[in-house]
């Protein structure tokens, strides 16, 4: 198995270390003080092409591999957890439901401008009452005047309520009457559509400069043209963009280790206790060891996943597994760097208490863990 | 409006450098990479290209080993090809021999509204040899500008001072150094710098440009290296503990280096 990477994934990875080294380190945690979604950085990272990774270039994308995209994750999470949370979701559930179920027209009006970074994409699943049971949504849309109906809400969308988000792709029930068959689709609700309205930014443990909100549905009416594929499958076609999804948290959470090793690494070295730099502590080098070893599993799970995807091949289970294992890892591995850091790691000054609080999300975000062990144990044929 | 910018392509400033112990110069092995400096020169030529409506950027630059690398990120910022001179004659050349092989290189690109560089290399940082070029090319020298503006075929900038700028005006075509922080150089995108593999480079030597080994490296140079010394090392400060009168020995202390 070779993952060395080609020519433009170096180039690709050289351009995001040095954007995130000069740009992002420097900016993003300001934004994250103030609980605000850097705006600015993701529309420089929509020139830079990087909005556009995983959109060929005839949708204004870059066309580049999952591998890339994992490579390219690892770089950017590693400045700042906030801003790679925004352009993964961006990337994954926010572009790729346009790009996989939509027709031309689609692609042309609302995938380009979110390839090209102009606008932020976003998606709308989850709602108070279905969150891993997606099937239990109760977000209806019903045919009316030729178009279709919209009543319901969305809770913890990301991306919808910036100055560059353009509005929500969600799914919504679309049986006609209640006790039918389920059905779902996906539709596409512009920002200023009248009905669509939303609360107020989220104020979360960490990830906060992501912009994640309630969205609300009160008669909103969208024409055909805004249903995205078959009226039918939108459940199962938005199920699919989840598993690149899956790698895509599994990379950002590569990132979130990477920097908290690094972090408690330095810091081992130079903080002096007992006459001695700590990191001569045979306690801490082993929890170092032990982070780094477990970095390296949780890295090569992940590659594998994109790998798959890249070569065509199912890679359900090992997304599966690698969001498991890598977002275990991160969450456990930040813990662990701060236990290093002593007091000073638990104070918002030093910025490894920022990646711990972005760490926990984790195991949370596009599928709870606990949902990951039933998707693996389900291909076990349990 | 066609607009040459001269780039240097230096060795990476963040490797510590080594010099060779019988040339006294530089190694200048591995991979070379645009002056940062001359990035500015670089943005503002694709900006004023841009604002003109129209017209090719062009890179000009001597290096040796027929580098590339550097040039690839000015044409990944936007730049449309390149003219490099390389050649094994060129090895210890002075300023003067620079800006003899660059003017000569601008001419060979032909068809040149204005030259941009830097206004000082970051790694000979001589700061002679944009000078130098105008006048091999006979054309006017603006130096130091914070901006540039063209209009109707006449170009305005203006020339940092200590206590603020000038305004200097000319006609084109001319040759201006700019200064860093005259624009904010964009960074490559994705597809530039895929375009940038494909955008052609033309590589000449000494003789293409019709001039002569002899007036170029160490047999053209009027400078020689004689002898280089280490740095010396940082004396000690003096230490003021205070016991109350620390104030007093201060006031002295920077009344003895003139300062107050
Ligand atoms: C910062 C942030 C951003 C988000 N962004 C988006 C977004 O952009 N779009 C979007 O649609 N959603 C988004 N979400 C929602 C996220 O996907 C859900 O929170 C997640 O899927 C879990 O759903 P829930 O919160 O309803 O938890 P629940 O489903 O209520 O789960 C509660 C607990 O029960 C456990 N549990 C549930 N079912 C089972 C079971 N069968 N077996 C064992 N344990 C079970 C879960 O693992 C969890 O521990 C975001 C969430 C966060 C925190
Ligand atoms: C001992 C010695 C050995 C050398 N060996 C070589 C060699 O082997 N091969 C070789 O090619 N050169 C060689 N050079 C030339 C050298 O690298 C410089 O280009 C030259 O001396 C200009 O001096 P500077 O950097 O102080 O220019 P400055 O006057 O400080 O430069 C001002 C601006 O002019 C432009 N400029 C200057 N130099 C160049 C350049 N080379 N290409 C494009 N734009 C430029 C840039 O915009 C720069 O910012 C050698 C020089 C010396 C002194």
């Amino acid at each position: 198995m070779d993952f060395s990477f080609t020519e433009s994934e170096c180039d690709l990875v050289s351009l995001c270390r040095e954007f995130a080294q000069k740009e992002i380190a420097g900016r993003a945690p300001k934004a994250w003080e103030e609980a605000r979604c850097p705006t600015d950085l993701l529309r420089e990272m929509g020139a830079l092409g990087l909005l556009g990774i995983l959109i060929p270039e005839q949708w204004g994308g870059i066309g580049m591999s999952t591998v890339g995209f994992v490579a390219a994750m690892e770089q950017i999470g590693l400045a700042d957890q906030s801003v790679a949370a925004a352009w993964q979701a961006h990337v994954t559930i926010g572009s790729l439901p346009l790009y996989l179920f939509g027709n031309d027209a689609q692609r042309e009006r609302w995938l380009r401008p979110l390839a090209e970074g102009r606008a932020l994409g976003a998606f709308g699943l989850t709602e108070p009452d279905a969150g891993s049971d997606v099937r239990g949504i109760r977000t209806r849309a019903v045919r009316r005047d030729g178009g279709w109906l919209i009543n319901g809400q969305k809770t913890f969308i990301s991306n919808a309520g910036t100055d560059m988000s353009f509005g929500v792709t969600l799914l919504a029930r679309t049986e006609a009457t209640e006790g039918q068959e389920p059905a779902f689709a996906s539709f596409v609700v512009e920002k200023d559509t009248p009905g669509f309205t939303m609360g107020p930014k989220m104020r979360g443990i960490g990830w906060r400069g992501l912009d994640t909100r309630d969205l609300f549905f009160d008669d909103v009416w969208v024409g055909d043209d805004h249903l995205i594929g078959d009226p039918a499958m939108g459940l199962s076609q938005f199920l699919r963009t989840l598993e690149v999804g899956r790698i895509s948290i599994a990379a950002l959470s590569l990132s979130l280790t990477q920097a908290v090793l690094d972090m408690a690494t330095d810091y081992a070295r130079q903080r002096v206790q007992f006459g001695q730099p700590i990191s001569k502590f045979q306690a801490v080098q082993f929890k170092l060891a032990d982070i780094a070893t477990e970095l390296e599993a949780s890295r090569w799970l992940t590659y594998r996943a994109a790998y798959l995807r890249d070569t065509g091949e199912p890679f359900l289970k090992e997304a599966s597994m690698a969001k498991l294992k890598a977002s275990r890892v991160a969450a456990w591995a930040a813990s662990e760097a701060v236990q290093i850091h002593g007091g000073l790691g638990y104070m918002l000054e030093t910025p490894v208490a920022r990646f711990y609080c972005d760490s926990k999300v984790l195991e949370i975000g596009e599928g709870t863990n606990e949902i990951q062990h039933l998707v693996i144990a389900r291909t076990l044929g349990c | 409006m066609n607009i040459a910018v001269c780039v240097k392509q230096i060795p990476d400033p963040a490797v510590p450098g080594e010099l060779d112990p019988e040339s006294h110069t530089l190694h200048r092995v591995g991979k070379l990479i645009l002056d940062e400096s001359d990035s500015f020169g670089v943005e503002m030529a694709l900006q004023l290209a841009d604002k003109a409506g129209g017209g090719d950027v062009t890179l000009i630059s001597m290096a040796p080993n027929n580098e590339v690398s550097g040039l690839r990120t000015a044409l990944a910022m936007g730049a449309a090809k390149a003219v490099l001179v390389s050649d094994p004659a060129l090895a210890g050349s002075d300023a003067l021999s620079t800006a003899k092989v660059l003017a000569q290189a601008i001419t060979r690109a032909g068809d040149v509204d204005l030259v941009l560089t830097a206004t000082e290399s970051t790694d000979g940082y001589t700061g002679t040899v944009p000078n130098q070029i105008a006048q091999l090319l006979g054309w006017p020298s603006l130096t130091f500008a914070k901006h540039v503006e063209v209009e109707d075929g006449k170009l305005t900038i203006r020339r940092q001072t200590e206590a603020g700028y000038d305004v200097v005006e000319s006609s084109l075509p001319a040759v201006v150094s700019v200064t860093a922080g005259v624009v904010e150089p964009r960074y490559p995108s994705f597809k530039g710098i895929m375009a940038a593999k494909n955008k052609p480079v033309d590589q000449c030597t000494v003789a293409d440009l019709g001039l002569s080994s002899d007036d170029v490296g160490w047999s053209g140079a009027r400078q020689e290296i004689t002898n280089v010394a280490a740095a010396p090392a940082r004396e000690a400060g003096e230490k003021v503990e205070d016991d109350g009168s620390a104030h007093e020995r201060i006031v002295a202390f920077l009344e003895a280096l003139k300062v107050i």
